[in-house]
Parts: C-alpha cells; sequence; structure tokens
C-alpha cells in the first residue's frame, strides 16, 4: 500500500494524476454498494407484476390470492400511488391505476419474505385488461388520429421551460427560428438532404437498479438506492406522497455503473409505496438482469430529419432539421432531451440560418430517459454524417470543412448565444493529425478495405437554470478533513476530484481529506443530480468556496493569536504560516480546540466548519417560437474525434485500429481521470454503434439478455485509443474547469460511420453498423455498380 | 426443498453451512455468510462479475450450486490480499485506474488471477481473450489490460 500513500505526496494536487481515493476500497472488495447492505431478519423482498401490453385499459386487479400465499405480507395496486410523479412532467403513476403504457409497466406489488415467494404471489395476481391500439413509432405517434396515450396531458404539472401539446402525443415541442433559411437555400451551391435513425439502447450498469426502503412507524422513510440523484429523489418522491422532504432520508452507496439511468426516479418508488405497507420492515427491490432491460429507462430512439446548405467556398449557410424522439410511456427527462437537441441542433458550427422543430412523443415503448450525452450521442449520428456528405459534394477535406465552419470563442451559437472562448479548431487538428489525417495506409489484407473518418461535438449542461450544488468541510482533532458533498461517485471520479480541490484550497495534503461517503440527504449537503457533467464544474466551486471559507477562519484565528494581519498569512502543507513573522503553528494546535489570546486573556476559534454553495445566476431563458434568448447555457464542452479502421468486406466486421479523442476539457483536475473518461467513451461510443440495439418487437422487447443484446467486451476496442487533453480556461469554473463525463460517448458513432464510408463509399444512416448491415450495403453498392 | 451439510474454506476460513438444493454459490456468498465483494450482475453467467476461484479455477458463482463445493477451496475478491499485502494485480489496479464504478472489479481481479496463475507471462492478447467473460460498462478495458500486463511483469 506505499504506492499508494506515495502518490498522494504534492505540493498542489490540481493538474496531477493522483490515485484514486475509492480504489483502494474497491479493488479490495470493501467498497458498499446498495445490494451489499446487510439488513437483518426483518428485510422483505418486493416484486413487481408488470403489464404485458404495450398499451391498455387496467380493467380490474385482484391480489387476494397473492395475499393468501403462506409468506406473502402484503401487495399494493394503483390504489396505493397517491399523486403523480416525474421530473419536469408529472406525467405517471408509481404504480398504474387507470391504464398501462409500456411492457413492463408496473401494475401491483407484492412484498414477501423471500424473493421466491415474491415472484410466486407476482404470478397468483389477476389483471384484467382492456388491449388498446399502440403507438410504436412516434412518426406515428405525431399523426393526427394516432392513439392517445396521456388524454389528461394538459392537467399535468409541469416545468415553465417544457411546452406539452395536450390533445396529442407531444410532450414538448422545441423549435428554432433564426434568419431565413428557405430564403437561403437559393444561395447555396450545394444541399445535401437526409434522414437518419438511432435505435433505442440500453445503459446496461453491471450493476442493476437496487432499492431498499422503509417507513418506520411514525411514517417517516428511509430509502437506500443506487442512485445518481438522491437528492431529486428526495424531493419527487416527497412531491408524489405529498410529504415533507425532511421525513425522506435518502441513503445512496456506491453506485454500480448509472450513465444517466439511475438519475430521477424509477425503481426506487415502487420499493417506497411497497414499504407504507410494511412498516418496520426494510422492502428489497432489486431488477433481474432481464428486467432491466423490460423496465430500466432506456436512451430514447431518434427519427433525425436533416437538410444542410453551403456555398462553394465551404461556407454553411443554412441548416433544416426535424426530430422526433421516441421518448416511451413516460418522460422523466426526455421533454427535456427534446429542449437540448433543439438548442443545439446545429452541432457546434456557425451557421446564419437555422430551422429546427425537435418533438419529444410518447408511445407504448420502455420509458425514455438520459443516456451519457443527453441527447447529443443521438444527434450528432445524423450532424456529423450529413456534414461529411456537404464536404463530399463540395469537393473538400473534411477537416477543412470542419476548420472552416467551426464555432469559435465570440461567435453567434444557433440560440444567439456568444461562445465563450473554446478549443474546439485545437482538437481537431490535434486528433486529426494523432491519425495521420491525410495519409493514405494500406489494408492489412485485399479483402479488406482501411479508411479514416472524424466527428466533432458539443454538449451543455442540460439542467434548470437554478441547479445548485452545496458543500462543507469540518475539520477534525489532527486536522484532517471531512468534506461533505451531496455529488455521487459513479465511477467517473468525482470523489477524487473533489479531494484534490477540497486540499489545494484549504493547503493540506491530499491524504488528509475524506469524503463524508456514503452521500446521505439527511447529513450531505444539498446537490441537485449527479448528471450532466457538472460536479468538477458547479460542485467543484461549491467545495472552493466551503475550503476557502474554512480558510479565512483559520487565517483570522491565528493572526489574532500572533497580533499580525490575515493577509500576511497563508496555510502550506497543513500549517499556518506568516510571511512577515516567519511564525509557522500546525493547523491541528488550532481547528478544533482554537488558540488562547494573549496575556491569559481566554481563548479565540473554535471547531472550524466551512461551506460554500454555487449556483449559475445568468441563465436566461429562449423565446418560445425562435429557441432564441442572451444565454441558455452554462457552457459547452467541445472536442474532436478521429477514427482510422479496416472493415472486413468479406464479413462486414469493422476493427478499429485508432481513435484519436480531444476535448476541451478547460482544465484537467486529474489529466489521467479525464483520459480515463475519454477511453471508456471511446469503447460505451463504440459499443452502440456497432453492437447494441434494443430490438422492440409490438413493444416488446426482443433481446432482453447479454447473449442477444450484446456490449462491448475486451476483444472488442480499438486497437489504440489517443487521448488528447486541450485547456481553454472555463472563467467560472474551478481552476477553469469544464465537465467531459458524456462527452467522449457523443461523436463516436458518427467518426466510425465517416471512416466506414471513407472506406467502402457506403453509408450507413441507421445504427447499429452490425457486420451483417455492413455486408449487406457492400453488397448493394456492388449490385449498382 | 431438501438441505444439504457442506464444509469447505473461503478465503483460508473454514466454514459448514446447510444449504437447499437450489441454492447458488453466489446467494449463499452474499447472502448466508455477508461475503458480498463478489457482485450479482446477470444470475446466468453472462456478465462475470460474480467470478470466484473454486480450487483456483474461475467460476461464475451464480452458475454453481452452494452443494457443488462441498470440499472445496474458494477464494474471493476479500482473499486476494494476503497478510495485510495487497496482490500485485490489486495494486496494479490501483496505479492504472483500472477501476472506475468498481462492480466489476472484484469478478475482473479474479480472473486475472486465474490468468496469471496458469500463465505468469499472458500477451495482450491472452489477456483479452481472458476477459471475455467479464462485462465492464466503465473503463473501455485498456487500463485493465495495462494493470494486467503491469502485475504480471512484477512478477505477480
Amino acid at each position: 500500500m506505499d504506492a499508494v500513500s506515495k502518490s498522494h505526496v504534492f505540493p498542489s494536487p490540481i493538474g496531477e494524476s493522483v490515485t484514486r481515493v475509492d480504489a483502494l476500497e474497491k479493488v479490495t472488495g470493501e467498497a458498499k454498494f446498495t445490494d451489499d447492505l446487510q439488513f437483518g431478519a426483518g428485510l422483505l423482498y418486493g416484486q413487481v407484476v408488470r403489464s404485458p401490453h404495450p398499451h391498455a385499459i387496467i380493467k380490474r386487479v385482484d391480489v387476494s390470492r397473492a395475499l393468501a400465499l403462506p409468506g406473502v405480507r402484503a401487495a399494493v395496486t394503483g390504489e396505493d400511488s397517491d399523486d403523480h410523479i416525474g421530473l419536469y412532467l408529472k406525467d405517471r403513476y408509481i404504480f398504474c391505476r387507470d391504464r398501462v403504457r409500456f411492457v413492463g409497466d408496473p401494475v401491483a406489488g407484492v412484498i414477501a419474505v423471500s424473493e421466491s415467494i415474491a415472484d410466486e404471489a407476482c404470478r397468483l395476481v389477476e389483471v384484467e385488461y382492456e388491449v388498446l391500439e399502440p403507438v410504436l413509432d412516434p412518426l406515428q405517434g405525431v399523426q393526427e388520429g394516432a392513439p392517445l396515450l396521456h388524454p389528461d396531458l394538459g392537467e399535468y404539472v409541469v416545468a415553465d421551460f417544457i411546452d406539452p401539446k395536450p390533445g396529442t402525443n407531444i410532450a414538448n415541442h422545441f423549435k428554432v427560428r433564426k434568419g431565413d433559411v428557405e430564403a437561403a437555400w437559393s444561395k447555396c451551391d450545394v444541399i445535401v438532404e437526409c434522414d437518419f435513425r438511432v435505435p433505442h439502447v440500453q445503459h446496461v450498469p453491471l450493476e442493476t437498479h437496487v432499492a431498499v426502503a422503509r417507513v418506520d412507524q411514525t411514517g417517516k422513510i428511509i430509502l437506500w438506492s443506487s442512485s445518481q440523484s438522491p437528492f431529486a429523489q428526495r424531493n419527487l418522491i416527497a412531491e408524489a406522497l405529498n410529504m415533507s422532504q425532511s421525513d425522506i432520508r435518502v441513503i445512496a452507496p456506491y453506485v454500480g455503473g448509472g450513465f444517466g439511468s439511475k438519475a430521477g426516479v424509477s425503481v426506487e418508488g415502487t420499493a417506497v409505496v411497497m414499504a407504507r405497507k410494511v412498516p418496520g420492515h426494510p422492502v428489497k427491490m432489486r431488477l433481474t438482469r432481464e428486467e432491466e432491460f423490460y423496465c430500466a429507462f432506456v436512451r430514447q430512439g431518434l427519427i433525425a430529419r436533416t437538410k444542410v446548405g453551403a456555398k462553394s467556398d465551404g461556407e454553411i449557410l443554412a441548416m433544416k432539421t426535424e426530430y422526433y424522439w421516441d421518448a416511451g410511456a413516460y418522460t422523466e427527462y426526455g421533454v427535456n432531451i427534446t429542449r437540448a437537441s433543439g438548442y443545439s441542433s446545429t452541432g457546434p458550427y456557425r451557421i446564419p440560418n437555422v430551422h429546427a422543430d425537435s418533438y419529444c412523443v410518447y408511445t407504448n415503448h420502455p420509458v425514455g430517459g438520459p443516456m451519457r450525452g443527453f441527447g447529443m450521442p443521438e444527434i450528432h449520428w445524423g450532424i456529423e454524417q450529413i456534414m461529411d456528405m456537404v464536404a463530399d459534394e463540395l469537393g473538400m477535406d473534411k477537416v477543412a470543412f470542419r476548420l472552416k465552419n467551426c464555432l469559435r470563442g465570440g461567435d453567434k451559437n444557433v440560440t444567439g448565444m456568444t461562445m465563450h472562448p473554446i478549443g474546439l479548431a485545437e482538437c481537431i487538428e490535434k486528433a486529426s493529425k494523432a491519425i495521420n489525417w491525410g495519409e493514405k495506409a494500406p489494408a492489412s489484407a485485399p479483402h479488406k478495405r482501411r479508411g479514416k473518418g472524424l466527428a466533432i461535438m458539443w454538449k451543455a449542461p442540460a439542467m434548470p437554470p437554478n441547479a445548485g450544488s452545496s458543500a462543507w468541510v469540518r475539520f477534525n482533532e489532527d486536522a484532517t478533513v471531512s468534506l461533505g458533498i451531496g455529488g455521487q461517485e459513479i465511477g467517473q471520479g468525482s470523489f477524487t476530484v473533489a479531494t484534490q480541490m477540497a486540499a489545494a484550497t484549504l493547503g493540506v495534503p491530499l491524504d488528509w481529506i475524506h469524503i463524508s461517503a456514503p452521500v446521505d440527504t439527511k447529513y450531505s449537503p444539498y446537490e441537485w443530480q449527479t448528471v450532466a457533467s457538472r460536479l468538477t464544474w458547479s460542485m467543484g466551486n461549491a467545495i472552493v468556496q466551503a475550503a476557502e471559507d474554512a480558510r479565512r477562519q483559520i487565517l483570522d484565528i491565528v493572526a489574532a493569536y500572533w497580533d499580525e494581519d490575515p493577509n500576511d498569512l497563508d496555510v502550506k502543507d497543513g500549517q499556518v504560516i506568516s510571511f512577515k513573522s516567519e511564525n509557522a503553528i500546525p493547523l491541528k494546535d488550532m481547528v478544533v480546540y482554537g488558540l488562547p489570546l494573549p496575556d491569559d486573556q481566554g481563548w479565540h476559534g473554535g471547531p472550524i466548519i466551512g461551506h460554500g454553495n454555487f449556483m449559475p445566476t445568468y441563465i436566461t431563458s429562449l423565446d418560445n417560437e425562435t429557441g432564441q434568448g442572451q444565454r441558455a447555457v452554462v457552457h459547452y464542452t467541445t472536442g474532436c474525434q478521429a477514427v482510422d479502421l479496416e472493415v472486413d468486406t468479406e464479413t462486414g466486421q469493422i476493427h478499429l485500429l485508432r481513435v484519436a479523442s480531444a476535448f476541451d476539457v478547460g482544465k484537467a483536475i486529474n489529466p489521467d481521470q479525464v483520459r480515463a473518461q475519454m477511453e471508456g467513451g471511446v469503447v460505451q461510443g463504440a459499443s452502440t454503434a456497432i453492437l447494441e440495439c434494443l430490438q422492440l418487437k409490438d413493444g416488446v422487447p426482443q433481446n432482453p439478455s447479454f447473449t442477444d443484446y450484446r456490449i462491448a467486451t475486451s476483444v472488442d476496442i480499438p486497437d489504440e485509443i489517443i487521448p488528447i487533453i486541450v485547456e481553454v480556461p472555463q472563467d467560472d469554473g474551478p481552476w477553469g474547469a469544464r465537465g467531459v463525463g458524456e462527452h467522449p460517448m457523443v461523436p463516436t458513432a458518427p467518426a466510425i460511420a465517416n471512416a466506414v464510408a471513407a472506406a467502402l463509399g457506403v453509408r450507413i444512416l441507421e445504427m447499429p453498423m452490425t457486420p451483417e448491415k455492413v455486408f449487406l450495403a457492400i453488397q448493394e453498392k456492388l449490385g449498382e455498380a | 426443498m431438501a438441505t444439504h451439510k457442506i464444509s469447505f474454506n473461503v478465503n483460508g476460513i473454514r466454514e459448514t453451512a446447510e444449504v437447499p438444493s437450489n441454492m447458488t454459490l453466489l446467494t449463499l456468498l452474499r447472502e448466508r455468510l455477508a461475503i458480498t465483494g463478489t457482485k450479482r450482475g446477470c444470475d446466468t453467467g453472462e456478465c462475470g462479475a460474480c467470478t470466484v476461484l473454486m480450487n483456483a479455477e474461475p467460476v461464475n458463482s451464480c452458475l454453481v450450486l452452494a452443494v457443488e463445493i462441498d470440499g472445496t477451496d474458494i477464494v474471493t475478491v476479500e482473499g486476494l490480499a494476503q497478510d495485510g499485502q495487497l496482490d500485485p494485480l490489486q495494486e496494479a489496479f490501483i496505479q492504472h485506474t483500472g477501476v472506475q464504478c468498481g462492480f466489476c472489479t472484484p469478478g475482473i481481479l479474479i480472473a486475472a488471477r486465474a490468468l496469471l496463475d496458469r500463465n505468469s507471462k499472458p500477451s495482450r492478447r491472452e489477456i483479452k481473450d481472458a476477459l471475455r467473460g467479464n462485462l465492464c460498462r466503465c473503463t473501455g478495458y485498456t487500463r485493465i489490460i495495462d494493470a494486467i500486463q503491469e502485475a504480471a511483469e512484477v512478477g505477480g
């Protein structure tokens, strides 16, 4: 363990690749995940009866036979759902009341002494349905006369930046009207029009969703859950059950993979409603892998219709886009993904004339949720392919085309916001150079074709304008520090970066900082959610403030003790020093017990606790008709990926030789962790690009297992991933940092598609690029020839 | 359901248990013995998160019945460190950031231990092949492979 502590000794830990603070726990089996917690003999197991129909009216639910089974303690139905729940649009009950809207929708629940009895009891619940015609495609869903999923849409509580259309299946419609697109087409020398499709994919966290709820005899709730959003869960469940937030406590241990699927409320709600029936008993709800494929949030499907026009010199003049999101039965985050995709619909390009419509369409499919990139991987699939197609039509090099049109600091973007300084051009130059762009390389065999491609991206945190963070630092007797945060460690390294920031600001060694985990809404400071790649930036700012607050208190106490000016003092390496008098005192001598005043006049100081918070204050709304506004987002992280690959023309198999991944992170607080995010994002992106699709037939998942839903394994990864860090500082980021967790996922798929097109001369317009699909595309091209 | 008396070693400690016929080794470890480092990821032998060593062979503990371990030696991730000394693989996973969310980590460490025990100097290709049955959704595998190679180099 020597190696670990040695690596923690640095003058300032900012910009240093210190080892992860959670690594030791995680390699020893010590790290506790929700299902690892022990609840003793009182533990009961919840299981849910789910709808077998994509769309139906519930005529009758009878739980009496289930209740009669020995070992069953209680059952719940829709009548036990108090009020609607939902993050931006409250459109569902925890247990369905009158109608089911997807295969897997919770209809009833049973609570039993064992999982097997709970399973058996579920089979005894009788449900009578009146089957309705389902909506299985967003284009069908927007048509007049389509079956309505939510006749009460107009009654639902909705956030003010979401625009549902009652009487239709449109849960949100976001528009951009900028310049004059129709007039611009006539000035274009090249116009390309194309449709792209993205299927549903699953997040596939290795840890399935799990929650344990206990309601005590006074009605207060404790919820242990694998959660990216403990505070949002507390808030949403409180609102749905008409309870005080103070009477709900969410404890959130380590998360075994989230990628967005564990944000908001899903399985947790069912656990809480069931636990209310058996006060005093913890009730565990854990999804099986099969249930995870059926019932957990999915990445929404997308149909994108896109048209781009440019002048012969390569300047893009106009872009028109229609997005039809397959939102599924309810929207949780889907309505805001629709909005984010609308206000990011041009990609990171400078385009004067833009016409965009983004529709969130209810369908009888699994519930769409956020997945790593929040709509951006889906829309960049089309954006970055059509930009390549335009460059092809122009006969222009694809790197040069992007460098000519990409956004730079000071440009106005699609919503009229002035771009902050960004290093996108630098990312393009560095990523393309890393794969020797422009140099032809031979394929490794006569039946293989080699190609290079690239894609660029942008993504802003998509969140309410006032999403906030808070933090506290508390000194212990030996001057070690308890750091309180409400942001989660879901694998992205947030605890490590938080530790680095606190240590750097306080002036103490890194290994003096200890995160007060697990996050517990009863004790931890408020954090909106662990989503949107926002923690390093937002929670980081709160941590810096909290640490500065503590530091100021320390300097004031010591200055009084020495009779000096606090401005002459500093904290370095765990002691307070004076530049003037050269006095020094270890922090442990004063951070809890204070210091005596001169001449036996008593004592000064007291246990040091510092607090801080952060919330962006400058976000303005967007005009409902034009999508224009001053500043709708906090910032955009931008980047570029360049791919060098080979395709086997006999099998259709894509082999990734090299992927260069360059992102402007503002400042890499921990460069190694940034590179780790890039590598993980490249592989996850490549996995969705080549392998993944949740196949839905009449609303029923056809491949709900790892055998049939393949994700990338160790043998599927690129031969080489080249992570490149670009640092153009963010003005309001801690040390200039902005987020990067999601971003490397975004351009991977279109970069691969562009390289495949370069290799074969065929375009794949719908993910995933399976060997079968690629092979058939090759055959089709040969047929045409 | 019939029950069976079994005795076995877990991480060097002698245990006895009376288990029903249909109980898996994974459930025995996690829910009876509260040895929870071994993770439940799919229950169908597809993800590898539950990998343990059974008489030095890697097995998916969700596919092994508890009765089958009668008389065997089981090693879980908790048993990798010896006398307070981390296994070289554990050290290398820390140094190379072979860990993100950490849920697949115990199973991968065990699979890697089994690999190095039968092949002390595996090639990159051999490491990749040995990990085929262990899914990781976070890291992209590269650093895991780096870490295993490093552990092999230091004689782990």
